[in-house]
């Protein structure tokens, strides 16, 4: 791949930024992993070799009679019975944490939650499933809902602020005060009341969430297009005859893309506190979902177990750091002095 | 004000070809608008009637104070601004009409050069990339000839073809007016209107553009609607001058009857203001009382009559027309 030299001094001042490079390598390192999860927690082994033959339990659902069993439901290969089976005729490979984020861990000493312990690194929450594995699930849930809201937001909400910054006047004028009224109204309680309508699950949340989210880059595109419209080098460009769009485009835009951009790991921290938050008063994800702002409530609940309070807690907390941090180097590589000085 | 409504200045010989810029009477108000409604309540007469050509490869100069409509005409004959009334004739074609679509290749005939050499280039675009644009709007060439032309363009306005993928702010001021000379060659137009294009730069680099703008006319035959206040650089560039009050030309000569001759009031004040080089030189000072008065609210009759030390009473009554006193040199005054 071959990279223009602006690109090149961009990526050289984006690493410049030690700690924002090195928050956004973690953050991506940890991204990637989640993304697999499948393969770091799981109830299912990767691979089953049993009587010569391969199982990939992960990607496959197999009965339990393939493997000697009596039922043809799904294998369980937690069960000791099963897994008995398969130790005579084969091996099996698990994963580093041996639990889905739903399983529930029948074979605990104490009643659930039980502290960290080797077989529960974090311990386990107040319905006995284990809370690495949901950290984990957790964490892939929030960053994923985070980036789809904060792509589908700055694109409405960018295109809203060129369009209201460059024509100005009356359809600005207009603009302005509807999203005035819009961001007036309570949002929670809104939220709120359509949950009990619709059954939220993770596209419904993103919506409702959308609905008022893309007015926060409104205000940034519009002031920096409204200073750069004005600006002569966009009157030479309309001298040139340069169509309304292709200004728009090539003109306003990119000069407006700093403040956009600089602004956007702060947006994405943002739609994860607010996932966070209605998952925390029980709005938010359908029940049973992973998520980090359930295992704040379930720490709250359970103050005699405060290893899931403080996982909930160190989790979000290094989440919404990283991002910033990251989103700090960003900034300076899109900030033409510090690129090109 | 249709009063003021005066006859072209004739300086080619109209009969072979027409002028490259022809403007006619040219208008342009600004409403002023008040309150939540926006009611119009007034108009900025910021241009009240303008009328001037400019030739193949001459150059008219235009001065005037700051506010009295100088940076406007040049805007308002580009099509930048909707001028409010008259005509704007581009090489004998009215383009005071046209839509923007109509508009798109008579642009090429005409571009601008701004004074700011910091806001005029687009700061996120490489310096070639700014001067290829044009090209690249107007379909001209294939990607290797736009990349040949812009060499050729940096050559010629005496940047190094190196220097093509820096950014405008590696550059000096000079620098970037050439930069911004070279976009609005790009084209071959016949007429730039240069607004106030060395006022930003310093004393040593104006002379360097300014006598680049000479070279580059010598060799391409184009024309300069040259707009500024500064009067020695005008009477270096110019071959003819108009000066400007109040959104009125009040003269406008050829260079040398203006500067040895001048027959407005305002005219000879403004020469008389000019530093002259000559420690030894004493002269009688011309100096104007008062402001400019507000383009809102322009006074009746002349619109000088308010500083001119001559008026008399039909000066407040009755707008003076330019009248021909000879040789082309017109002037808009009731005592001359």
């Amino acid at each position: 791949m071959t990279l223009s030299p602006i690109n090149r001094r961009r990526i050289a001042t984006f690493r410049a930024n030690k700690r924002g490079y090195w928050a956004a390598l973690v953050f991506a390192v940890l991204f990637m992993a989640s993304l697999f999860a499948e393969f770091i927690a799981n109830d299912k082994p990767f691979i089953v070799m049993y009587d010569g033959a391969i199982h990939m339990p992960v990607f496959k659902a197999y009965p339990e009679t393939a493997f000697g069993g009596e039922f043809l439901t799904e294998a369980d290969y937690r069960d000791p019975v099963v897994a008995g089976k398969i130790h005579e005729e084969g091996w099996m490979l698990w994963p580093l944490i041996r639990y889905h984020h739903a399983t529930v861990a029948w074979d605990l000493p104490a009643p659930a939650p039980t502290g960290p312990g080797a077989s529960h690194v974090l311990g386990t929450d107040d319905q006995a499933r284990d809370v690495a594995a949901r950290l984990i699930y957790g964490f892939r849930i929030s960053v994923l809902f985070g980036f789809t809201l904060v792509i589908f937001s700055s694109i409405v909400g960018v295109s809203a602020g060129l369009v209201q910054g460059f024509y100005g006047g009356w359809l600005d004028l207009i603009f302005q005060r509807f999203i005035e009224i819009w961001g007036g109204l309570p949002q929670l309680y809104i939220l709120i009341i359509l949950a009990s309508v619709v059954e939220p699950n993770f596209w419904w949340l993103l919506g409702l969430l959308m609905l008022f989210s893309w007015t926060g880059l409104v205000g940034v595109v519009r002031a920096e297009t409204l200073r750069a419209r004005n600006l002569d080098f966009v009157r030479a460009a309309r001298a040139l005859g340069v169509s309304n769009s292709k200004i728009m485009f090539r003109h306003v835009l990119p000069n407006a893309m700093v403040a956009t951009i600089t602004f956007l790991p702060f947006i994405l921290a943002g739609s994860v506190t607010t996932l966070t938050a209605l998952d925390f008063i029980g709005f938010g994800l359908p029940p049973g979902s992973p998520s980090l702002g359930e295992m704040l409530q379930q720490g709250k609940n359970n103050l005699q177990a405060p290893w899931l309070g403080l996982t909930g807690f160190f989790a979000i907390a290094s989440l919404l750091t990283l991002l910033v941090f990251a989103g700090e180097a960003v900034r300076d590589a899109f900030d033409p002095r510090k690129t090109l000085a | 004000m249709a009063e003021a409504k005066t006859t072209a200045p004739a300086q080619t010989n109209p009969a072979a070809e027409p002028p490259v810029l022809e403007v006619t009477d040219l208008k342009k108000h600004f409403p002023v608008q008040s309150g939540v409604l926006r009611r119009t309540i007034g108009h900025v007469y910021a241009v009240d009637g303008v009328t001037f050509s400019v030739g193949r490869g001459e150059t008219l100069g235009l001065v005037g104070e700051s506010g009295c409509g100088k940076s406007t005409v040049g805007r308002t004959a580009m099509r930048l601004l909707e001028p409010t009334a008259g005509s704007i004739k581009l090489s004998g074609v009215d383009v005071t009409h046209l839509s923007k679509e109509e508009l798109r290749p008579y642009r090429r005939q005409m571009q601008i050069i701004f004074q700011d050499p910091f806001s005029s280039l687009n700061p996120r675009m490489t310096a070639g990339e700014i001067v290829k644009e044009p090209l690249y709007i107007h379909n001209i060439g294939d990607n290797a000839s736009r990349q040949e032309m812009t060499k050729a363009l940096f050559d010629r306005v005496g940047l190094r073809q190196a220097q093509m993928n820096n950014y405008p702010h590696q550059f000096s001021g000079g620098q970037r007016q050439r930069i911004g000379i070279a976009r609005a060659l790009a084209l071959n137009p016949h007429l730039i209107v240069g607004d106030e294009p060395v006022s930003a730069l310093d004393v040593s680099i104006q002379a360097q553009v300014i006598n680049l703008m000479m070279d580059l006319q010598e060799e391409m035959e184009v024309a300069y609607l040259f707009i500024a206040h500064d009067l020695a650089v005008v009477e270096h560039i110019s071959d003819y001058v108009a000066v400007m009050y109040l959104g009125r030309i009040v003269e406008y000569a050829d260079k040398k009857t203006l500067f040895r001759n001048p027959l407005h009031p305002y005219t000879e004040a403004l020469l008389s203001a000019a530093p002259i080089p000559d420690p030894t030189i004493r002269r009688e000072k011309k100096i104007l009382q008062g402001d400019v008065p507000s383009p809102v609210n322009p006074p009746k009759g002349c619109h000088f009559n308010t500083r001119c030390p001559y008026a008399e009473e039909r000066c407040f009554v009755e707008a003076p027309i330019l009248k021909d006193k000879g040789d082309g040199h017109t002037v808009a005054c009731h005592l001359r």
